[in-house]
């Protein structure tokens, strides 16, 4: 899978709150959270990001609240990558279990500057900075969280176990 | 070669003789839940999956804390959603404020009613489900899509955390306490200081706390990363489970030839009050270094500080005085237990007295949802567990974190304080 898109870079340690402020919590419908995603941090980023651009951030992105919330809002907006130096656990597990890929990279960080255009391959981790000269590579997903994403996510992942476990009760 | 006690409950939940770290394990769970913000997309999600029945209604609990009582329209709505979920699956666990015998923020609430016990794998859909290692359990926090599965499925995966060992000792000095020694910790450490792995907090020191003041250490091993925090079960915890019934448990300590990612000794006796000013839980400064900064209000209360003996040390300071005119206190006990603990304790009647707001139990003003938010270019003194930009309400406004008697004392001088300033 390769997407393109714009980079949007991002601090160090960007939690969970900056991405989705706690007063909106009772939302659930994605669409609307997406139009709150970083409105404390970045003015009217939800109008000016553009289906297929991809955020990139230091160390330790997504810390903080549990809420999944914030990457339904990023995946919403139609983000279609995350690059981070490192990742919280909590929000990790939860852009896998949405589907929204979430590559690891230290070296992107440095060489990928806000606005620049970004080319990447999901599965390989190659990420290729077409703005400037500059190409790195991603680790790996894990074969097993790689299983997950491979279903669709880990709704998808579980409705095709319950479906096989009630066929076998059959 | 030997075990951690995280890698003891997690060996022994997965049906294996052994477990080392990176390795992914499937584990059942003995205890979901979720929260009023978090549960909504759960359910969803588990309506998704197609799931029909929770695997055990006796091992899934809803405790509806964030907006209660219903702040908004919209927060009423998802709670009679989840009222609803809970009476169509059977949940003896639903609890919500202003309804049945105890309620209030979960974290304070589950293990009150003896719902965690040591050597659980417990699975919550909110970061701060950290705080049940207090109780020797395997506690961590998930999304919304993680407790879902683990609802449809009674089981979740997990990759076996390096452990960090933390060794508590020395004598602790005047007013300080265990909301001090972690955040002296997570200063030291940084806010992914423990990213990914296990705190086990250990000690002469850890041995001399409370099980409350454990909940409040565990509480905040999230805030460095950690996946979950973990303290050794000994007669303190005992007394804790024999008071709120709980009589089954599988008690575990680490072997003596366990392998730790590292070991870090604190000497208590150095540490003083201390204080995370804005914009990070790390951000750790010791109290005299920021004494006489400006304050519009303070906050007693959250899953980190509401319990009985937070009420209890905040009443200490704020006996027979007045909440400064400058500033405005809230004080929100964690439960209804508590609550009414400290109501027949005359602690209420204090807080009352000195001009404080007391609400009934409800997470609201910690994550800026209702209850006492800040406006532009206010500043508050908390006792809760996170300062992150526009935490408690406008983004320009600055949270900073203490122990309930450094607030209190706040509060009464209107500006940052220190306990003895109030009390001689």
């Amino acid at each position: 899978m390769i997407v393109q898109g714009r980079a949007w870079k991002l601090g160090d340690n960007v939690d969970t709150d900056q991405l989705l402020p706690g007063r909106y919590l009772s939302l659930t419908d994605p669409r609307e959270l997406a139009s709150h995603c970083l409105e404390d941090t970045i003015p009217r980023f939800s109008e000016l990001a553009q289906p297929g651009d991809i955020v990139v951030a230091g160390a330790n992105f997504g810390c903080g609240s549990s809420r999944e919330h914030a990457p339904t809002a990023l995946k919403a907006l139609g983000i279609s990558c995350l690059v981070a130096s490192s990742y919280a656990r909590i929000f990790f597990r939860n852009c896998i279990n949405l589907g929204l890929p979430a590559l690891t990279s230290p070296e992107a960080v440095l060489g990928i500057q806000d606005r620049d255009r970004v080319r990447l391959d999901v599965a390989t981790g190659e990420i290729e900075n077409l703005t400037r000269t500059f190409q790195c590579s991603a680790s790996p997903l894990s074969p097993f969280l790689l299983r997950i994403v491979e279903a669709g996510g880990l709704t998808d992942y579980v409705r095709s176990r319950l479906r096989a476990e009630r066929s076998m009760d059959r | 070669m030997g075990m951690t006690m995280t890698e003891r409950i997690l060996a022994r939940a997965a049906g294996q003789s052994e477990v080392r770290p990176g390795e992914f394990v499937q584990v059942p769970v003995d205890l979901v839940f979720g929260q009023d913000t978090t549960m909504p997309l759960a359910v969803i999600e588990f309506k998704r999956m197609g799931a029909e029945r929770v695997f055990d209604p006796d091992k899934v609990a809803i405790v509806c804390d964030h907006f209660v009582p219903n702040a908004t329209v919209m927060a009423a709505d998802r709670t009679k959603s989840l009222r609803e979920f809970a009476l169509q699956q059977g949940l003896e666990y639903y609890f919500e404020a202003g309804r049945g015998r105890n309620f209030g923020v979960e974290h304070a609430l589950l293990p009150e009613e003896g719902l965690i016990a040591p050597g659980m794998i417990v699975v919550g859909a909110d970061s701060h489900t950290t705080s049940y290692g207090a109780l020797g359990a395997f506690a961590s926090g998930f999304g919304s899509t993680d407790i879902a599965a683990a609802m449809a499925l009674g089981e979740t995966w997990l990759r076996v955390p390096e452990t960090m060992r933390f060794v508590y000792w020395g004598d602790l000095g005047p007013w300080v306490g265990a909301k001090d020694l972690i955040l002296h910790t997570i200063g030291r450490i940084g806010v992914a200081g423990a990213l990914y792995r296990a705190m086990e907090l250990t000690g002469p020191v850890i041995e001399s706390l409370t099980v409350d003041e454990r909940l409040t250490m565990c509480n905040m091993g999230v805030e460095a990363g950690a996946k979950n925090t973990i303290v050794p079960v000994d007669e303190e915890t005992e007394r804790y489970l024999e008071v709120v019934g709980v009589s089954e448990a599988f008690v575990c300590e680490a072997d003596p030839d366990a392998e730790y990612h590292s070991v870090i000794e604190i000497d208590v006796s150095e540490v003083e009050p201390q204080v995370a000013c804005p914009f990070s839980p790390d951000n750790v400064r010791s109290l005299t270094d920021v004494v006489g900064t400006r304050l519009d209000a303070a906050f007693i209360g959250s899953c980190t500080n509401g319990r009985i003996d937070d009420l209890r040390l905040a009443a200490r300071i704020l006996e027979g005085r007045r909440v400064s005119g400058n500033v405005r206190l809230i004080v929100i006990p964690a439960t209804q237990n508590i609550y009414l603990q400290a109501l027949r304790e005359g602690l209420l009647e204090v807080f009352a007295e000195a001009g404080a707001a007391v609400s009934t139990p409800t997470c609201g003003p910690c994550f800026g949802g209702h209850m006492g938010l800040m406006a532009a270019g206010e500043r508050v003194i908390a006792t809760t567990n996170r300062n992150f930009v526009g935490r408690m309400g406008h983004p320009e406004s600055e949270v900073f974190l203490s122990s309930p008697v450094v607030a209190a004392a706040s509060a009464v001088m209107g500006r940052i304080a220190h306990p003895d300033e109030v009390v001689r």
